[in-house]
């Protein structure tokens, strides 16, 4: 065909197919005003601190005591506080560590991926995801480090140069993952706290205008002197596009290294191929299910229905059903290789995985993971905002028992039944475990309180108003 | 030598309005000037004739440093300063290197992006003269604004072409 065929068929085809002219979807409602965004946002911070605020704080406080004293009793009395035992070495403790890591990974999800894809439902929701991403990194760095035992030893995982004169050996996931999660909580870190900057400068001068002058300088320090200037929001853009870039190839790194501490090993149920993508898709499934526990309270709180559409609960649920069912197909696909790999201790690993002594595990894994987000095929049920609740924190629980059923019961049945155990955690390990959404809640009450909860500079740039070319298609 | 002013501020309510008074002001020749908006404006910076960012460089130079960082490391604690054999191992090999090397190339590179974007935007700055004004609450809230500095060349023509664009409330900043 000739050039010139192509371009005389072109139009033709169009004119006989009549392409749908999608709408698009739109991300803030009421078509609300640059000034009602930036008050609706600062208002959650200038109001007077809400009633529930200090019932919930005070809650989360409590709970998060639970954490302090499980951990203090640990440092003064020995590791032996937690139910560990030959052959479980591994339990609760990394559970947690990897089921808290894995939530964070929704929040980078959100604040990069959906960047780099210019989906632009994620201005909406981004900030407090990212805030729950530091978050559940602190609860989850808590748990490696106390498990060392002795937590005063902990800075041996870094190459700090040491009177022993001995290195880190670099030869081992465990130090690969010492590198990913700190890297992954310092760039989660610098990431949140770059699209803070403009959010902090309209506070400061918000501040300065009511007569707070310390709160104003307190914001203003943080926003660095920012003055909305184009030849700073220039660089300032293609700063947070790199930010995101990189950030992408990192989430995926993380929990891809998390998963080589059990996929190097040769401990049937753990040493499988399917392990990376697996465990990242399962990272994503759990953190939409936690961004949803919290932002569905957060909107309704806050009457930020204009600002969190049906349509972003929308794209969060077919998110969350996509990963689940990835997740659900992993969990076929392990069941699949281990009887076509014809590997007898692999068979027997997954087949004591569904019917052996842990099987209860399983099935509440199987049920909150696979089962739980195919509601979400259904339209009625992604618009019943107190069902789609319910149904996220299945998920989490879901995804806290996957990490228990990788864990524990391979650990439980290795090689040698001379050895084999059956785990259970103390009341140490329980109340540890439990006291970090008290951890959490806490960090996160602080950052609804005192943060603007949404990136207002990025609304502003999604809607009509932000846009020079609406309306007419000069350049 | 101070200027007793600054420069000159003017409002304009749309982006729509700045996008095309900035084309105005760029043609006209100016070169010491900004536009202040509450959003990243689409296009605007081809509007105002600000070229492509330099950031990037500051992201490569510390993506490879962050990299050779790791290599480097991981070769002088396994194979120089210390060889210990662990499980019949290599002293050092590239592959088990990786991983951390590819950790502290992204961590090094976020640290240069941010530090890049800083030092390119020249900020920390505190003390900047337009920040004592009263346009910049608005300018960062809905409105859209308009900085002319008194350093440039045709600074005695700033007012006039302001006002011709279309801007309004245009008054001199004190430095």
């Amino acid at each position: 065909m000739s050039q010139a065929d192509t371009t005389t068929v072109r139009p033709a085809i169009l004119d006989e197919v009549k392409p749908t002219d999608f709408p698009r979807a739109t991300l803030v409602e009421n078509d609300r005003s640059f000034d009602w965004i930036t008050d609706k946002i600062c208002g959650i911070i200038e109001g007077k601190t809400p009633g529930w605020w200090w019932v919930c704080f005070a809650l989360a406080c409590f709970v998060a005591t639970w954490t302090v004293g499980g951990i203090t009793y640990l440092v003064a009395t020995g590791v032996g506080v937690w139910g560990h035992a030959n052959p479980v070495n591994w339990a609760w403790d990394i559970v947690n560590f990897v089921f808290w890591i894995g939530i964070g990974h929704a929040g980078t999800l959100i604040s990069a991926i959906l960047c780099l894809l210019r989906q632009k439902w994620r201005t909406s929701i981004n900030r407090a995801a990212e805030a729950m991403t530091i978050f559940a990194v602190v609860c989850a760095g808590i748990f490696p480090v106390f498990h060392v035992g002795r937590v005063w030893f902990a800075w041996y995982l870094f190459p700090i140069p040491n009177s022993n004169y001995l290195w880190q050996n670099f030869r081992s996931p465990l130090e690969w993952d010492v590198f990913a999660v700190s890297t992954y909580g310092t760039v989660s870190v610098l990431f949140w706290y770059v699209g803070l900057i403009p959010d902090l400068a309209i506070l400061r001068d918000r501040f300065y205008k009511a007569g707070n002058k310390f709160r104003s300088a307190l914001y203003g320090f943080f926003a660095m002197g920012w003055r909305g200037a184009n030849r700073h929001w220039s660089n300032y853009e293609m700063a947070y596009l790199i930010l995101a870039g990189v950030s992408t190839p990192l989430v995926l790194s993380v929990h891809t290294i998390v998963s080589f501490d059990f996929a190097v090993s040769l401990l049937p149920g753990w040493h499988t191929t399917i392990f990376p993508p697996y465990f990242v898709a399962g990272a994503i499934f759990s953190g939409f299910g936690m961004v949803l526990t919290l932002m569905l309270p957060l909107r309704s709180i806050y009457k930020l229905e204009d600002l969190i559409t049906q349509y972003h609960i929308d794209c969060m649920c077919k998110i969350t059903l996509a990963t689940g069912t990835i997740v659900g197909y992993a969990y076929g696909m392990e069941f699949f290789i281990a009887w076509y790999g014809s590997n007898p201790y692999e068979g027997f690993a997954f087949i004591n995985r569904a019917f052996g002594h842990y099987a209860w595990a399983y099935w509440i894994m199987i049920s909150c993971n696979v089962i739980t987000p195919q509601f979400f095929w259904f339209k009625k049920v992604r618009e019943n905002t107190a069902f789609v609740w319910i149904l996220s924190i299945f998920v989490n629980v879901g995804m806290w028992f996957e990490r228990f059923v990788i864990i524990v019961t391979s650990l439980a049945r290795d090689f040698l039944p001379s050895s084999w155990g059956y785990y259970s955690p103390s009341i140490v390990e329980i109340f540890t475990f439990f006291g970090t959404f008290g951890v959490f809640s806490v960090l996160f009450l602080l950052f609804i309180r005192f943060l603007p909860i949404m990136p207002m500079a990025e609304i502003k740039a999604v809607t009509p108003q932000g846009d020079p070319h609406a309306g007419h298609d000069a350049h | 030598m101070a200027a007793s002013t600054h420069g000159v501020i003017a409002t304009f309510n749309t982006a729509s309005d700045i996008y095309h008074a900035a084309e105005k002001v760029r043609d006209a020749g100016f070169t010491n000037w900004d536009c202040i908006t509450p959003c990243p404006v689409h296009g605007l910076d081809s509007a105002m004739g600000v070229t492509r960012s330099k950031v990037p460089r500051f992201s490569l130079a510390g993506g490879v440093i962050g990299f050779c960082t790791g290599m480097s490391m991981i070769f002088f604690t396994g194979a120089v300063d210390y060889p210990l054999i662990v499980g019949g191992k290599p002293f050092f090999s590239p592959m088990f290197a990786f991983p951390v090397a590819y950790e502290l190339t992204i961590l090094f590179t976020a640290f240069a992006t941010i530090g890049g974007m800083f030092f390119l935007n020249g900020l920390p700055m505190h003390y900047h003269p337009v920040l004592k004004t009263d346009h910049i609450h608005a300018g960062l809230d809905d409105k859209f604004l308009i900085v002319i500095e008194s350093s440039d060349p045709n600074y005695d023509t700033a007012k006039s072409l302001l006002e011709a664009a279309g801007g309004t409330e245009i008054t001199e900043i004190e430095s």
